[in-house]
């Protein structure tokens, strides 16, 4: 599946280059390069034009002509502040946790799982089957108020009677964690099932013991994994409102929510547009920044 | 009899020991249970004799199973679904595969900028990569419908097969192909009957990956999609209200369809490695 290669990294050039007449890999690259360029990057280009757009006097909803006015910017991020940053805390935390949880997991596969290596993999990306949605419904009756958690906790002395899982910032994280945990486990096995076992026993018989061949060893080496991991969580965790619209609360909205609400509810095209590029942008920024910091261009 | 050996290990010390050895085989699988308990949910559910609300179980029941299309509108939902589906998944998997080849096989100029083309939409929130998109089809006064769908589906999913079928290139033994060189085979020939058989189960992975990707796709579709109706809209459109057991039936139907295909395709692969 694509997670496992992108942790891999495989783009340094050609191993064996065909010699061709000069302009065949332009013929294969032109269709698809001409479908992501009119699809992708004029979208890109027509969402700048309409975040400076304004509706002018008396004009009917939905209608906007160019002015641009960059203030739009601006009013947008004050207006949406506290759901920015939300989304990005939120994001963080979820990623955080699927690290945590996909970490293990996926060392258990790649180092101890012998014979059942495939079936173990299979079941990992098995939970994809079932339409995400569906799943994120099955958590408001699994988180809910008559649901087994919260029934079960109830029975403890010291837990409220009117403790409630859903609509809480716990259930929004708990439901992000859950849908991106794939994203994180496989390009983790990727880079773990790589290492050489032998690096590993090479470590203990130089005095380490468990924890520091780990550290010094395991890590270092699973690098490239945990980069396209947290990348490949963190990226739709923050542009998501699934998650936020049906576990939350209108306390948890996220920016997602916010910009599809402008696009539909209010039909307020500029400060949905303005919102996404500022979104794009800085999860760009933030991209590339992890990226140089953890020397892992060839990801890319 | 004296055998005061050595003594035996106490029950809890040897239940400690065995805990800590298989700690982390513990943890695997606590964190498997969490990914499947929604899954089993779904599953449980679509038995439930729903009535009004299938939010709270009611009693056991096959008639879902039976009757999958008795909700309304939810089987000509399917139907848009896999006819995006499909369609998108032939037109990503050839662009794709095709900017793969050209990537994995040839050197040529501009290979840094299309790797940084195809790697952005990978890189871009959902949310973004529809908003624009409809914001271009409103700035063109193009209605959202079918079409718009199929053409936003191409647009994500193309990213994911290039990365999956570069890598299958890039893992094959350059040698193979020499060795058909040598045997005076012509390029063509070499293509046909040696690189392409050994690059077929990275494309077709790369398909099945655009297929689920497409299938499963909510965010980008609720923007472009107009008023025409998918299974993933479906469940949200109908979630407000408490979704219907058929939807179970159908998400459930999904999983076990899709685990099939998977198994099947893990003992094919297995099979041909030995023989």
């Amino acid at each position: 599946m694509a997670f496992l290669h992108t942790a891999t990294g495989t783009s340094s050039g050609p191993k064996s280059g065909i010699k061709s007449k000069s302009w065949t890999p332009y013929l294969l690259l032109a269709p698809g390069i001409i479908w992501l360029i009119t699809f992708f990057i004029f979208p890109i280009i027509s969402l700048a034009s309409t975040s400076t757009m304004v509706r002018p006097e008396g004009a009917q909803i939905g209608t906007y002509v160019q002015e641009l006015r960059f203030q739009n910017y601006i009013d947008a991020f004050q207006a949406n502040q506290e759901q920015y940053v939300r989304s990005f805390v939120y994001a963080a935390l979820a990623t955080i946790l699927a690290l945590a949880i996909a970490y293990p997991l996926a060392y258990m596969i790649a180092f101890k799982s012998g014979k059942y290596r495939n079936i173990l993999l299979v079941l990992v990306v098995a939970p994809f089957f079932t339409s995400f949605l569906l799943r994120t419904v099955a958590w408001t009756q699994i988180l809910g108020d008559e649901g087994p958690i919260v029934s079960t906790l109830k029975l403890l002395p010291f837990v409220d009677e009117s403790m409630r899982l859903t609509s809480t910032p716990f259930a929004v994280v708990s439901g992000l964690t859950y849908n991106f945990l794939p994203f994180m486990t496989l390009p983790l096995y990727a880079s773990l099932e790589r290492i050489d076992p032998r690096t590993l026993e090479a470590s203990g018989d130089l005095y380490a013991n468990a924890f520091t061949t780990f550290r010094k060893v395991t890590v270092p080496l699973s690098l490239p994994g945990v980069v396209a991991g947290t990348l490949l969580t963190f990226i739709p965790a923050a542009g998501d409102y699934i998650n936020a619209a049906i576990l939350g609360n209108p306390n948890t909205r996220m920016i997602g929510n916010v910009i599809e609400s402008r696009f539909f509810a209010v039909v307020d095209y500029p400060t949905a547009a303005a919102l996404s590029f500022t979104l794009m942008a800085t999860i760009l920024i933030l991209v590339t920044l992890y990226i140089r910091r953890t020397k892992t261009d060839e990801l890319v | 009899m004296t055998t005061t050996a050595i003594p035996m290990p106490s029950l809890s010390h040897r239940a400690k020991r065995w805990i800590s050895r298989n700690l982390i085989r513990i943890y695997a699988g606590l964190a498997f249970i969490y990914l499947f308990i929604p899954v089993a949910y779904t599953f449980a559910f679509s038995f439930n004799d729903a009535g009004k609300s299938n939010l709270i179980w009611q009693g056991f029941t096959l008639d879902n199973w039976k009757n999958p299309c008795g909700a309304p509108q939810v089987c000509s939902a399917v139907v848009n679904s896999l006819q995006i589906g499909i369609l998108s998944t032939v037109a990503a998997t050839i662009l794709g595969t095709m900017i793969a080849f050209a990537l994995g096989r040839h050197k040529f100029k501009g290979r840094s900028t299309t790797n940084l083309l195809i790697f952005l939409p990978m890189a871009t929130p959902e949310v973004v990569l529809g908003a624009s998109l409809l914001a271009m089809f409103l700035n063109l006064r193009i209605s959202p419908g079918f079409w718009t769908i199929v053409i936003a589906h191409v647009m994500f999913c193309i990213s994911f097969v290039v990365v999956t079928v570069k890598a299958r290139i890039a893992s094959l033994d350059p040698r193979l192909e020499q060795a058909a060189m040598d045997l005076y085979a012509n390029e063509r020939e070499t293509f046909r009957y040696v690189t392409l058989p050994l690059v077929m189960p990275g494309i077709a992975g790369a398909a099945l990956l655009a297929f689920s990707l497409s299938f499963d796709d909510f965010i980008i579709t609720n923007f472009n999609s107009g008023i025409v109706s998918t299974f993933p809209k479906f469940v949200w459109v109908s979630s407000a209200r408490g979704i219907p057991p058929e939807a179970n039936v159908i998400g459930s139907a999904m999983f076990f369809i899709a685990l099939i295909i998977v198994i099947v395709g893990q003992v094919v692969s297995r099979q041909r490695k030995k023989s």
